[in-house]
């Protein structure tokens, strides 16, 4: 063990180090190829095909050695025929004296799934979370520009934020079922709103269950506790609950990252169902799931929005250097 | 190869690599063997302070059964006090005494430690009283029950020109406010924050959040604090002895002198008649049986409402 170890850190470093230098071996075509080409063709037919890596590598290349951290966000010109439901405009945000989100500026377009990725601390959650104000509850947390809803500024003076909030459905990285039945789970956000009526209680629960592929599954016992489901029930659960009221925008936080891969895969193809009736926005940890799922990537590092464009394009050609350090798996 | 019989075929391609020593066999079979006295000596350490709880505990029923035993009857649980030294009957009126003080105290004293705790954990985060709080309610509870007694005869037998069950219980809410508040304020920290943040993010208000989603989270464990605040304050004498006095009548009325089963054993085991000491015991025995069950309940509520959390 003991000298068998080193050995092969070095021959892992060795390789590493070899295919990074490699000009043959493009860096975008590393572990997430095979998914992207998968992708490419479902969602956005105007990115590249993958079989170009040379040009691929050239603008990288070419690219990586004008910008660094601190330039100026690349924003792919795509992005602005899109409709855009959430804008997020010189939004930052501080932790105490720690500021956590620097100058992001971005529109999360109408009906499309937009992914948030980026290494761990780089500000991602905490960006998604200031969508619906649920850093309100951290104590000390102060926050600059604005973020625009509509027509609705999110922290405007005279925003009503229970209002705003019921506008919005959030997925979270644990399952968190109230301890409740399964039906009123689902329910749960109607209850708010204050609706009474039986009929329409039964109608949205079904419905919702039915959109989460849940249905099936639970309709004879959705009188039991939530407790009892499985985690990947629990998580389905947990998204038929942040639809149930029909909500503008549905925000998930790293939904899969405690699921097995057969929930994940439930999960995620739920996602691809979502797509078109509600504007998702989706924080991942995994690159493969932002590649899969969905049709636009904003790459976060430091704070800081790097680059932030059609998935395809962003996965095949990336602008930044960091963004191409980031997918290609050289830190992170 | 032969030279090593202990080492297993499989072991081989690991041992090469490893500098071979120390793994001599002789010096880590001392190794082992040291190793294993070791985690003898703590359990059999473990085990035999165990017994010796154990030990006490029989001890304590052992005596109390056999003493108590004898004396406790069907009477025990029907008659009133006679009075007479000879026959002193039972002790119904303060077992049902006990029973509606314990009630009254609940009446006030859950709510208000309840809420403490609902503050001290969900509304106190930028709060300056938080602090101060909780540290009284820590000395609260370490305040000796005497002092509630004094404090209860001060405040509520003084004014009113009479000893009463009111000031009892009043006294017994006071033993379980802080008990109350601090369990509750426990449990409810437990609960995930994700929990609240989900229903935050619905757009329910924050009232209702803790009621519909915290404090539900939290029954089961919150309900253990209860339990545990209820037999504490269900063997508490010195309180009563100064407030609710002791009655040797069947009383419904607050406004009298009460009775209770501890001010009854108290009276019985300090005074000179021996009937009436063997009756003590008997009250004893029905007291430690009635904390019997009910940390029995607290069992069964702790393990069928988990937080929801874990």
């Amino acid at each position: 063990m003991v000298t068998t170890q080193p050995r092969n850190r070095d021959s892992i470093r060795e390789s590493r180090e070899h295919s990074a230098a490699s000009p043959a071996v493009p860096p975008a075509a590393r572990g997430t190829a095979p998914l992207r080409a998968a992708d490419g063709a479902r969602t956005t037919p105007a990115s590249p095909p993958p079989s170009m890596p040379p040009t691929a590598m050239a603008r990288a290349e070419s690219s990586a050695a004008a910008t660094d951290v601190g330039d100026q966000p690349f924003v792919h010109p795509e992005l602005a025929a899109e409709q855009a439901v959430l804008s997020i405009e010189d939004f930052q945000l501080f932790y105490g004296k720690r500021q956590a989100l620097f100058d992001i500026s971005m529109k999360v377009p109408q009906g499309k799934v937009t992914a948030l990725i980026g290494p761990s601390g780089c500000g991602k959650s905490t960006l998604l979370r200031s969508v619906n104000r649920l850093n309100d509850l951290i104590d000390h947390v102060r926050i600059e520009g604005n973020i625009r809803f509509g027509p609705e500024r999110v922290y405007g003076r005279n925003v009503d934020v229970i209002e705003l909030r019921q506008r919005m459905g959030m997925v979270f990285q644990k399952s968190n079922p109230f301890p409740m039945s399964i039906y009123e789970n689902v329910v749960y956000a109607l209850r708010i709103a204050g609706e009474k009526r039986r009929r329409v209680l039964d109608e949205v629960c079904e419905k919702s269950l039915r959109g989460a592929a849940l249905w099936e599954e639970v309709k004879d016992r959705l009188h039991t506790g939530a407790l009892g489901m499985s985690g990947g029930q629990q998580q389905r659960l947990c998204i038929a609950r942040a639809i149930a009221a029909e909500p503008e925008v549905l925000l998930m936080d790293e939904p899969c990252s405690a699921l097995d891969p057969i929930a994940t895969g439930k999960v995620e193809e739920l996602i691809h169902q979502l797509r078109g009736q509600y504007t998702v926005l989706i924080v991942t940890h995994n690159m493969q799931q932002a590649a899969r799922v969905s049709d636009y990537t904003a790459f976060m590092y430091l704070g800081r929005l790097i680059e932030y464009g059609p998935t395809a394009t962003l996965f095949a050609t990336p602008e930044r250097r960091q963004t191409e350090d980031y997918i290609t798996g050289r830190f992170g | 190869m032969n030279a090593k019989p202990e080492q297993k075929p499989d072991d081989r391609p690991v041992a090469a690599t490893v500098p071979t020593s120390w793994r001599r066999p002789g010096r880590r079979g001392i190794g082992q063997r040291w190793i294993r006295l070791k985690s003898l000596l703590m359990w059999a350490l473990c085990l035999g302070f165990t017994a010796m709880i154990l030990a006490v505990l029989a001890l304590v029923v052992g005596y109390l059964v056999s003493i108590g035993g004898d004396a406790l009857s069907w009477e025990f649980f029907t008659r009133l006090p006679s009075g007479e030294p000879d026959d002193p009957g039972g002790m119904k009126q303060a077992l049902i005494g006990t029973g509606i003080l314990i009630a009254l105290a609940s009446l006030v004293g859950l709510p208000v430690g309840m809420a403490a705790g609902v503050y001290l954990s969900e509304y106190s985060s930028d709060s300056a009283l938080a602090g101060p709080v909780r540290f009284v309610c820590d000395l609260l509870a370490g305040v000796p029950s005497i002092v509630v007694g004094i404090l209860g005869y001060e405040l509520l037998v003084v004014p009113l020109g009479h000893y009463n069950g009111w000031a009892g219980a009043m006294a017994l809410a006071f033993i379980m406010v802080p008990i109350v508040a601090r369990t509750t304020e426990e449990m409810l920290v437990l609960v995930p924050r994700s929990y609240r943040e989900a229903s935050i993010a619905l757009g329910a208000t924050k009232a209702r959040t803790i009621l519909r989603v915290v404090v539900p989270s939290a029954t089961g464990s919150i309900v253990t604090g209860i339990m545990l605040a209820i037999a504490r304050v269900a063997g508490e004498t010195a309180p009563l002895l100064f407030t609710a006095l002791g009655s040797r009548l069947l009383t419904l009325d607050p406004n009298q002198p009460f009775p209770s089963l501890t001010v009854q054993i108290f009276n019985y085991a300090t005074g000179p008649y021996p009937r009436q000491k063997q009756l003590a015991w008997a009250g004893i025995l029905v007291l430690v049986g009635l904390i019997f069950v009910l940390n029995l309940t607290i069992r069964f509520f702790s393990r069928s409402a988990r937080p929801a959390g874990s």
